[in-house]
């Protein structure tokens, strides 16, 4: 049985460590000044996918991503921790999208691909932290979704039951597929690389990739075709080019801030007993713990 | 963080001359380049595929096994119902390695393993320990594959080596109540079964690092009626916890307290030989031993380089006196030492390993084919340097860690004799190193013959011989004069013709040997390095042994065999 599982990546500024040139004097990010990371979220999709994929016989898990040439270095960070394999969304088209335009080109890209039994994607990107793209996505495609998965807790060929983590506690739902969920960040860590996969995908290369680097295992790509990432532009994709890019983005940024954190009000504790149970009761109280 | 990134030298290791020669005859001449999909297709190739795999481990090491240390060494195992629990962080530092697939990092691919040089094993075991001392050992214990790898016949290999490169954690079997440093003495019993080909095993070991694990290496006495090394053998049993090996307790240690320590009882457990009958201890454990000792080596060194981490982070951020503590010479001196110290080991760390990865890799060949005359005298030439570096490596990084760690201790002031910070921990581990696999003083015993027959003084000299930086001619000749000093001395020693004498200052012999060496390596690695990382270790390491050096030549040149005496208790 062919299973089909897909998970939609983005490579990200790593915002979590940002040092003093992370910011530029416009209050846009200073992409240049951060490392590229995958996505934090987005692991923990890849993890959901590949336990599914452990699970169901015949399963492939595949990763698509959509991002400049370098984003391809997400595809091969997959299939060291076991995808089987990629689709790179690239070109100068796809620049300056919001959500929407995003949306509608990993939809048209996931067109292509046919039947797709589940989509996976991260909740939400570190650099944006909307959490639209995978609902969108969803959507355009008409089909079903769940959001906030902490598990996958069972699915066969024709039925998926998801963990979510809701605010106040957990909720089993059951739903049919194709289905996309989004994941948590609260979902188990992504597994490490693997060390033989690792080896085995290092060469792993987009075509422009392979054209840019002057690679001396030029026969190893036709040797060894899973070696080949695939590379999609406009063109390889049924799309409408006026909800691509900016002007498919009607998000418009009229200002940004820098918000630096101050403390406002402090409070000296003496280290009683009875200081420390009502700081506990407040902390709990306004769910800063807890 | 990533234990490998984070350590430019360890990468400089790889880059050294000999490593070419190394991995062409671990691969073979890349033979298995279309066999396996993660066979190393050249020399570049392989190197980048060593870098991928430490990267792995680096990153293990720094996410998880790290930040666990702390947890473990509180927590530690337990015996639950004559089985070993381990604590919470172990478990899951080792299911973060078995899921990357790094455990039978050395094993052939036919078995599942990655076919990696020692190097980069060691450099492993480096990372490991660095992160927890501790866990290192878990981690290690899959040397115990190496010579079932080397020794036992392909049905034991095919197996039980698929098992190691699957996680299944491994133990030596080797000590007894009565039989320690000398395993002469080991009593615990095989019968073999003529109905089932099986071997039996009866008898309690005592001080079993890991004991419950799932395979075991065990030293047992097959001869009935002998009472020496010769009565035997070396045997595997797969532990299927079947109460056929009990865990009985688990000691109560002063440090590498997430390893468990155990003594086991074993009643009927069927097992297998490895190899020939009666050469249990006069070749397999032996074997055994020095890819152990090596493997303390790299536990040594990397519990020194945590150690120097946190002497040279806690030194700037401590302010006293209106600036950071390391500005005070006093400081800077200590921790310029630890750092001089951890190049030195760590050099002479990879240097061994080098010359054990030439010889083993010609021993695997030979039981592929017939080695050729030149072949043959280059194994035996690096098998000879391996075996004279060894203990040196062991007894001087082990020594180095536990003077690093006490040093850092000693930089942290009264915080670090507190629980608050990571020292007191180093310091803890530290201290089995110069005990197990053989003490420090043990280790002077296998290394003084090299004194004696001019092994260490012909490497010396094929040091010396070594083009260095025209601006290191000055340390040169310090060098040359420190070897003069160490050849006087071991003329002195010889000329007396008395073992008691010759025991007696043989640690002084060894260590002045050992100065010279590791100065030369750091002086040699300076040269090579383009980043500039060693050449103020090499210094600082060279005015600290050419004291050393001249204090023992000093010792030794107005000692006579009667002031032997005055010693004696």
């Amino acid at each position: 049985m062919s299973f089909k599982i897909l998970v939609l990546a983005k490579q990200v500024p790593d915002t979590r460590n940002v040092g003093k040139d992370a910011m530029k004097a416009d209050g846009t990010v200073n992409r240049a000044a951060l490392a590229a990371i995958y996505n934090p979220e987005d692991l923990n999709a890849l993890e959901q996918a590949l336990r599914l994929k452990s699970k169901i016989e015949g399963a492939s898990v595949h990763v698509l991503t959509m991002g400049p040439a370098r984003a391809a270095e997400i595809i091969r960070e997959s299939m060291y921790r076991g995808a089987d394999g990629g689709y790179l969304l690239s070109g100068r088209e796809f620049a300056g999208s919001d959500t929407l335009a995003t949306s509608y080109a990993l939809a048209c890209a996931i067109r292509r691909l046919g039947k797709v039994d589940v989509i996976v994607c991260g909740r939400q990107a570190i650099d944006g932290d909307t959490a639209q793209v995978g609902p969108q996505v969803a959507e355009k495609l008409g089909l079903p979704q769940i959001t906030y998965t902490e598990e996958i807790l069972d699915c066969n060929s024709s039925e998926i039951t998801v963990k979510r983590r809701l605010e106040r506690g957990v909720e089993v739902v059951k739903g049919p597929l194709p289905m996309l969920i989004t994941v948590n960040g609260t979902a188990p860590d992504c597994r490490p690389r693997h060390a033989k996969l690792t080896m085995k995908y290092k060469h792993a290369a987009t075509l422009t990739e392979k054209q840019e680097s002057g690679s001396d295992y030029t026969d190893l790509y036709t040797s060894h075709p899973y070696l080949n990432i695939e590379e999609w532009g406009v063109s390889q994709i049924e799309h409408d080019p006026q909800w691509l890019g900016l002007s498919g983005s009607p998000t418009k940024v009229k200002q940004i801030e820098n918000v630096v954190f101050t403390a406002k009000e402090s409070k000296r504790l003496t280290g009683s007993d009875f200081e420390i149970e009502s700081l506990m009761k407040e902390l709990i109280t306004n769910h800063t713990i807890g | 963080m990533n234990f490998f990134n984070d350590n430019p030298t360890l990468k400089f290791q790889l880059s050294h001359p000999l490593m070419p020669k190394i991995v062409a005859l671990k691969e073979r001449n890349f033979a298995e380049k279309d066999k396996y999909d993660y066979a190393s297709r050249d020399f570049e190739d392989a190197v980048d595929n060593y870098e991928k795999v430490l990267e792995i481990i680096g990153g293990i090491c720094g996410d998880v096994i790290a930040p666990n240390a702390e947890s473990v060494d509180h927590d530690g195992p337990e015996v639950i119902n004559s089985r070993v629990k381990y604590a919470r962080g172990t478990q899951e530092n080792h299911e973060a390695l078995t899921k990357a697939g790094v455990y039978g990092i050395t094993l052939p691919r036919q078995y599942g393993g990655l076919n990696f040089p020692m190097v980069a094993y060691v450099m492993s075991g480096e990372m490991v320990s660095r992160a927890d001392a501790g866990f290192a050992n878990i981690w290690g214990l899959q040397d115990c594959a190496e010579t079932i790898s080397e020794f036992a016949s392909d049905d034991i290999k095919n197996e039980f080596l698929p098992l190691v490169c699957d996680g299944a954690t491994c133990s030596m079997d080797l000590t007894e109540p009565d039989a320690g440093s000398d395993l002469q003495a080991v009593q615990l019993k095989a019968t073999y079964n003529e109905q089932d080909g099986l071997w039996y095993l009866n008898g309690v070991k005592r001080f079993i690092t890991n004991g419950d694990a799932q395979i075991k290496l065990v030293l047992a006495r097959s001869e009935d009626g002998t009472n020496d090394g010769r009565g035997l053998s070396y045997f595997v049993a797969e532990n299927k916890h079947d109460h056929t090996v009990l865990v009985r307790r688990i000691e109560n240690k002063l440090g590498i307290k997430g390893s468990p320590t155990c003594e086991l009882v074993f009643t009927n457990t069927p097992a297998r030989m490895v190899g020939t009958r009666r050469m249990g201890l006069i070749k397999y454990v032996m074997s055994l031993m020095n890819g152990a000792r090596l493997g303390i080596g790299a536990q040594s060194v990397g519990l020194s380089s945590a150690a120097y981490i946190e002497a040279l982070n806690y030194a700037r951020e401590r302010r006293q006196f209106g600036k950071a503590i390391i500005e005070f010479p006093a400081v800077f001196e200590m921790v310029s030492i630890i750092k001089a110290k951890l190049d030195a080991s760590r050099a002479l760390l990879y240097e061994t390993t080098r010359f054990v990865d030439i010889y083993k890799a010609y021993e695997a060949i030979e039981v592929e084919r017939k080695l050729s005359a030149e072949e043959k005298a280059d194994y035996k030439e690096y098998s000879k340097l391996a075996d004279a570096l060894t203990p040196m490596l062991k007894m001087f990084s082990s020594e180095y860690a536990n003077q690093n760690a006490y040093d850092t201790i000693q930089v942290h002031g009264g915080s670090g004799f507190m629980k608050d910070y990571a020292c007191e921990r180093l310091f803890r581990d530290a201290r089995i190193m110069t005990i197990y696999e053989g003490t420090s003083q043990l280790q002077v015993v296998a290394a003084i013959r090299h004194v004696t027959t001019g092994n260490y003084l012909k490497i010396i000299h094929d040091y010396d011989a070594q083009p260095i930086k025209v601006e290191f001619s000055s340390f040169r000749k310090r060098l040359q004069i420190m070897t003069n000093l160490f050849a006087n001395s071991v003329n002195r020693v010889n000329e007396i013709k008395n073992q008691e004498y010759t025991d007696f200052q043989a640690r002084r012999l060894v260590e002045m040997a050992g100065h010279i060496i590791m100065s030369y390596l750091l002086f040699i690695d300076a040269t090579r390095d383009k980043e500039d990382q060693f050449r103020k270790s090499a210094e600082v390491y060279l005015n600290f042994g050419e004291v050393e050096v001249r204090r023992h030549a000093a010792f030794i040149k107005t000692f006579d065999v009667e002031n032997v005496d005055v010693y004696k208790v």
